[in-house]
């Protein structure tokens, strides 16, 4: 319990200034005051941490408001705990310190029982020291580059090995892949997948020349050499394929010039990691037709719990045209296993609901059951989807069994032999399995 | 001028208040009445940070008359010089447990620490660091503009061209400054836990401390005699340098000046929000800082402190309390004050908080002629 | 090979048509009827070779999407006005539409489908589809179509279809395992000729030739790759020019409102955004309403776009930016504050999310020149900025407006004793450079994401541009703006993406330590100041 006074901070803060005086003062009673405990029948607070303004804002948007959906048929099915639940939203605004500082807020000021948040792994890394000081859970929805695992954050994406290298494996045997370009924006997502991807096909006999990576600044939009220069590449002779780890608004630009240098998928297919059906809503998709994506779930799953979400969505948002997402399946999934969680330990105390959180299995809307894994990630099926005229994904291949998440990957050298896993008694993020020690994350 | 009863009242209102919190937040139980949360201090010390950009902005922009939409770059340069002592600091805490190299240079590959790197494991000279880098690239910048005479928005567009470059370049992974992730997860800095209660108190402090002391500083410069001339170059360059002056030096020292204090502010910042990326570089980040001045009241140095410490707390609020719409109140409130405070917050005090700052009509004039 | 095989089984029955003919054709509709993949590709390519009269409908259908199978493995087509017909005989077939899937396909699928259709179709009536049939079964490779190549070539008249037969003949035999050395080596020397990317991969493509085939396809491949090299270096300053047009139209507007008339203004690139979103309005509109004309949807878009951005612009200008003149430097406060309101505004209307504005397919695909491969977006939206230009230019010059713009311009207080309304001129100046703006987002939505954020991604480029060329000077925008595009695209292939764009931005500000007011300064008397 921190009850915190308002009169004080008041007093401090307007010290500031004569003139922030009272301006200042309303914020601060407005934080201070918010309710603190945990007195049975008081809300339960959900923290959702999504960028609403700024360049993120166009992939966020979407997630906050699957979150109030969640959380509205959570309060109708009887609340949690007997309680209600009670969505925190603030807006980060795409701008990383300023998500720290409104996890600082979420966790400390409102009292959140959980947050749900982040799409960018900067923003991640800028929320994780404070969620791991202050001890509370975040949900990270969205697919990653791995290479992490904190105590305090259950990751519901994808690691690479659950999407990357299957889209791979695919394209090598349907396709007969042999020469690859890994294209990516310049940051770390994509760094990561490549550097993996790179090891793995190698390790699978694929030459050195007959790799091309290259990297893109954030938003770029002159696509025009890049795609031209794909297209010499792929004038080699061998079967050649564009894996994108291409980001976010680059996306619009880059498929549009390869529909219009004519790259039909036919000939160099182009699987993406980061292009879902919300990115395909802004384009014309005719001329995409057969480009790939891989992803753990496609708003053209045909089961009946797709289709009653979808249903519900699009009442919920009151747009009959807006689409379904994979992190959107991430956070549906990543909220039901929080309130099975807390149903387990029947509390919201965040040490007991992360330590009763490893086990818990909650139905995903691909047509099986996501597990909670010791290494705080989940098992996922990998779909790989092609692009239809619509702009929806024809299921072309499934993973016949759930994907186990590798957060340490086995193909880059100084992870190889680290494991996470937190229950007791090895309560360690980072274990090396050869030296048998806990090299990061070990919490007391 | 800039009275010394605004500068008194300004100095113990800064520092009294960080004291207070700070006193408050350490002296006192958790559960009592007067307990300050730590959320506060590190929110104060984020706000005393830019107060100092803002001061380095109204620095040049209020007495040099240089519109600068590039400040943040030096504020960042700052910042970075900082993150990398930081990230030292780490050592073997890091997640892949190497002694000398940053994670995410272990995570790229690379086998050793690159040469720029050297050093910044010792407090002192990443210190230097954070005053040398953007004084040195102020000087360099500097010098090359203000001698071949670009000024106004010449000057203002390649201001915002460097910290776009800089902003694309520490973009890239393969300049070694962690790419877009920047530097983060820090641990210590002089030995004591940055996440410590006690050392974001004496951060808090110390970002007033050095927040009164660029104040101080500056407002030296611009009543001396120096400052004076300083305001005659911004008010008509060219007469000035007809009476024999040489207003490229006068705007040189200015300018490296204003770029030191704010990779000072920079470095203060980044322990106390535990993340330093390429985003600070980004051309918004400038010109909100000349918007904070704008709020305060142009070339009052006080005001400067106060617009930076109002939006930013607004902003603070505004994002939790209309998450939705906060942006239309920032925007209104932009536009309100540009067209009903020409003076800032500060002239809402009446004239003699803003007397001889801008409001005399020479800028005006010189720039109503220009040919732009 | 068992593939080849097989084919040449199925062509060989087919020749000789006899009782397994109509097996083998019902046999391959089955399996166009089952879900694996493979089963269909391999239907797909026993049908192309059936000679069964119904196999170019169902091919067709199943390419279009239109192909639906019943439980029972029967095929249906699905006409265009929603009702099905047999596809095996082509009678209307009154079947429930929900007992019925549609055939899926895969890029494997497809492949086949294309090759398949070109088969069929290297006899058609209509000349274009000849040639692209020639060309899909150029790229399909597929030895099995050697004899139905020879036919069409036999019968083929149009010396272009022609060649284009003789290419996707050479490219059949060289994938075939029993074509002799010398035929090989004609084959060569007919890719050669042809000297494109394709032609280079499929000879990249020959592995395990005797050593005459082998020299011959390394010597074409040379000789491919050195013509190539010329081209490319034509290509890079063709897609400076298109990257230069596109700054150009971004930067037109603002060369009005900031160079004409000094107001640095930061709401800008919102404009373009409305232009972007108007484009869009037009094209819902026109889809609801007139979808007849909707192919001329960006001729209607892009006076409308002007309209409404000058509008704004002239409303921005009446409360806001009047009140501020004399006060240059705190219009861009003033003007930023407005543009977070306008992304926000239209975030809130619109969705964070991004509109789908359609290319017409007249502005789709690619033409190609030589070794050029022109798209044709890019070069309407190069003819598009030159044109904007153009007009541009001839109101500031020919109208009693833009004489009177020049007059503000060059004097204020003088045009003002002369007699001129200078707030009128101010508020029409300033719509009129935001409704040029408007139109470069008509445009830009053709290539770029239609979000809130889209004047953001461009507002510092055109600022660059406009100082770069010299402030109040159109001919200096045109050239900057092209001068900057070409200097990009030429650094991007030897620097990279990111570090060229980092090389042009030191290169400007070392450019205007040399001429401190661009390239081309204004001349006159207020510029001593």
């Amino acid at each position: 319990m921190n009850p915190i006074q308002p009169n004080l901070s008041r007093r401090g803060l307007a010290r500031l200034g004569a003139a922030a005086a009272t301006v200042a003062a309303m914020g601060v009673v407005k934080a201070a005051t918010s309710p603190a405990g945990a007195q049975s029948g008081e809300p339960i607070k959900v923290g959702i941490l999504h960028s609403l303004s700024g360049t993120m804002a166009i992939s966020e948007t979407t997630l906050k408001d699957v979150m109030l959906m969640l959380i509205e048929k959570q309060n109708k099915a009887g609340g949690l705990l007997g309680r209600k639940l009670e969505a925190v939203v603030v807006d980060p605004a795409s701008n990383w310190p300023l998500f720290a500082e409104k996890a600082r807020q979420l966790i400390s000021v409102d009292k959140c029982a959980a947050t749900f948040g982040c799409w960018t792994s900067v923003s991640r890394k800028s929320v994780l020291p404070v969620f791991e000081e202050l001890n509370s859970i975040l949900f990270y929805p969205v697919q990653y580059e791995g290479q992490e695992c904190s105590r305090n954050v259950f990751y519901t994406g994808a690691a690479p090995n659950q999407q990357a290298i299957p889209a791979v494996d695919y394209l090598w045997n349907e396709n007969k892949v042999k020469r690859w370009v890994l294209a990516g924006t310049d940051y770390v997502y994509p760094r990561t997948t490549n550097q993996i991807l790179e090891a793995y096909l190698k390790s699978r006999g694929v030459a050195t020349e007959d790799i091309m990576i290259n990297y893109t600044p954030f938003g770029h939009s002159d696509w025009q050499n890049i795609v031209a220069s794909i297209k010499k590449f792929g004038s080699a002779g061998k079967k050649t394929a564009v894996v994108s780890t291409i980001n976010g608004d680059a996306n619009v630009p880059f498929y549009k010039e390869l529909g219009n240098q004519g790259i039909k998928a036919t000939d160099i297919p182009v699987v993406a990691f980061s292009v879902g059906e919300e990115e395909l809503a802004g384009l014309d998709t005719k001329p995409l037709l057969g480009h790939l994506a891989a992803w753990n779930y496609f708003e053209s799953v045909d089961n009946a719990d797709n289709k009653a979400f979808i249903e519900e969505w699009k009442t919920f948002t009151k747009n009959p045209k807006r689409t379904t997402n994979d992190p959107m399946e991430a956070h549906y999934i990543g909220f039901n296993m929080w309130v099975k969680g807390v149903e387990k330990a029947s509390s919201i105390a965040p040490d007991d609901v992360i330590d009763a959180m490893i086990g818990v299995a909650v139905p995903n809307l691909s047509g099986g059951y996501s597990a909670m894994m010791p290494n705080h990630h989940i098992t996922k099926p990998v779909l790989i989807g092609e692009i239809q005229a619509d702009g929806q994904f024809n299921i072309v291949s499934q993973t016949p069994g759930l994907v186990v998440a590798q957060e340490w990957s086995p193909y880059v050298a100084d992870t190889k032999d680290l494991i996470g896993d937190w229950r007791s008694p090895l309560k360690c993020g980072a274990f090396n399995v050869q030296t048998k020690t806990c090299t990061a994350g070990k919490k007391a | 001028m800039i009275s010394p009863r605004v500068s008194a009242l300004t100095i113990a209102l800064v520092l009294g208040g960080a004291i207070l919190l700070a006193a408050l937040n350490q002296f006192t139980p958790v559960g009592s009445a007067l307990h300050v949360p730590p959320y506060v201090i590190a929110l104060v010390g984020k706000y005393l940070c830019f107060a100092m950009l803002a001061l380095a902005v109204d620095l040049v922009w209020g007495f040099g008359g240089i519109l600068p939409l590039g400040h943040a770059a030096f504020f960042a340069l700052g910042g970075y010089a900082m993150g990398m002592y930081l990230m030292r600091q780490i050592g073997t805490r890091g997640v892949y447990g190497n002694p000398n190299l940053p994670d995410f240079m272990v995570f790229l590959g690379w086998k050793a620490l690159p040469w720029y790197w050297y050093g910044f494991q010792w407090f002192p000279f990443a210190a230097l660091m954070v005053v040398l880098v953007p004084g040195v690239l102020a000087l360099v910048f500097g010098w090359l503009t203000f001698r071949s005479r670009v000024t106004g928005v010449y000057l203002s567009i390649m201001t915002q061209a460097l910290t776009y470059a800089l902003l694309l370049a520490f973009f890239r992974n393969d300049m070694g400054f962690g790419g877009n992730n920047g530097m983060t997860d820090f641990k210590d800095i002089l030995g004591f836990n940055v996440q410590a209660d006690g050392t974001r108190a004496s951060l808090l402090v110390l970002s007033a401390l050095f927040l009164c002391g660029a104040f101080l500083v500056a407002r030296f410069i611009v009543l001396s005699r120096f400052g004076k001339i300083l305001i005659a170059v911004r008010d008509t360059e060219s007469r000035t340098r007809f009476l024999g002056y040489r207003p490229e030096s006068y705007k040189l020292v200015v300018w490296v000046l204003s770029a030191i204090i704010a990779g000072i502010g920079g470095a203060l910042y980044v322990p106390q929000v535990g993340i330093i990326n390429p985003s600070e570089f980004s051309p918004a980040n400038s010109i909100e800082a000349v918007i904070w001045v704008a709020v305060g009241g142009r070339g009052t140095l006080a005001g400067a402190i106060l617009g930076a410490l109002l939006v930013n707390f607004g902003k603070t609020w505004f994002t939790s309390a209309l998450p939705e719409f906060w942006l239309f109140a920032l925007g209104a409130l932009f536009i309100g004050v540009t067209l009903l405070l020409p003076q800032g917050v500060m002239g809402l005090f009446g004239p003699r908080f803003v007397k001889a700052a801008v409001t005399s009509a020479p800028t005006i004039s010189e720039e109503e002629e220009a040919p732009v | 090979m068992t593939r080849c095989l097989a084919l040449l089984l199925l062509a060989v029955l087919w020749l000789s048509p006899g009782p397994g003919h109509a097996e083998a054709a019902d046999e391959a509709y089955a399996a166009l009827a089952t879900t694996n993949f493979d089963t269909i590709r391999n239907g797909v390519m026993a049908l192309s070779v059936s000679g069964d009269p119904r196999a170019q409908i169902v091919i067709t259908a199943l390419h279009d999407g239109k192909l639906y199978a019943r439980a029972d493995r029967a095929l249906f087509i699905k006409n265009a006005d929603g009702t099905f017909a047999d596809a095996l005989t082509g009678a209307a077939a009154d079947v429930p539409a929900t007992a019925l899937k549609a055939v899926r396909v895969n890029n494997a699928v497809r492949s086949a489908v294309d090759a398949a259709l070109g088969v069929l179709r290297l006899f058609a009536r209509d000349t274009s589809t000849r040639l692209a049939a020639a060309e899909a079964v150029f790229l399909a490779r597929d030895p099995a179509a050697v004899p139905a190549l020879d036919r069409a070539l036999a019968k083929e008249t149009d010396p272009t279809v022609k060649r284009r037969i003789e290419q996707a003949r050479a490219a059949a035999v060289l994938a075939s395992s029993d074509a002799s050395d010398a035929d090989r080596i004609d084959a060569i020397a007919t890719l050669r000729a042809r000297g494109d990317l394709e032609a280079r991969s499929t000879l990249g493509n020959l592995t395990g030739q005797t050593p005459a085939v082998a020299e011959a396809a390394a010597a074409a491949i040379t000789a491919i790759d050195r013509n190539l090299q010329l081209w490319s270096l034509l290509e890079s300053v063709y897609y400076g020019i298109s990257l230069g047009s596109v700054l150009l139209l971004a930067a037109a507007g603002l060369a009005i409102t900031f160079g004409v008339m000094g107001v640095i203004n930061m709401a800008h690139g919102e404009m373009v955004m409305i232009g972007a979103y108007v484009t869009f309005m037009v094209q819902q509109g026109i889809k609801a309403y007139l979808p007849a004309i909707y192919p001329a949807n960006l001729l209607i878009a892009i006076p409308l776009a002007f309209i409404v951005a000058g509008l704004i612009g002239i409303a921005i200008e009446r409360t806001l930016i009047r009140w501020l003149y004399g006060r240059p430097l705190e219009t861009l406060l003033a003007t930023w504050g407005l543009s977070l309101v306008l992304q926000q505004a239209v975030r809130s209307i619109f969705g964070a999310s991004n509109r789908d504005v359609d290319t017409p397919s007249w502005m789709s695909g690619a033409t190609e020149l030589g070794g050029l491969t022109l798209t044709w977006n890019r070069m309407y939206i190069i003819l598009f900025a030159f044109l904007v230009l153009a007009a541009l230019m001839a109101a500031l010059r020919f109208t009693s407006l833009g004489l009177r713009m020049r007059a503000v311009t060059q004097n204020r207080r003088m045009a003002a004793a002369m007699g001129i309304r200078t707030p009128w001129i101010d508020a029409l100046t300033f719509g009129l450079g935001s409704g040029v703006a408007g139109m470069a987002g008509v445009a830009l939505s053709q290539i770029d994401n239609v979000s809130p954020n889209l004047g953001q991604s461009y507002i510092i480029d055109s600022f660059m541009v406009v100082v770069f060329g010299g402030v109040g000077n159109l001919w200096g925008t045109t050239l900057g703006a092209l001068t900057l595009g070409i200097v990009n695209k030429f650094l991007e292939p030897v620097a990279g993406a990111v570090l060229g764009k980092i090389v042009v931005l030191i290169m400007l500000i070392l450019f205007i330590q040399r001429r401190p007011r661009g390239m081309f300064p204004l001349k006159g008397r207020a510029v001593e100041t």
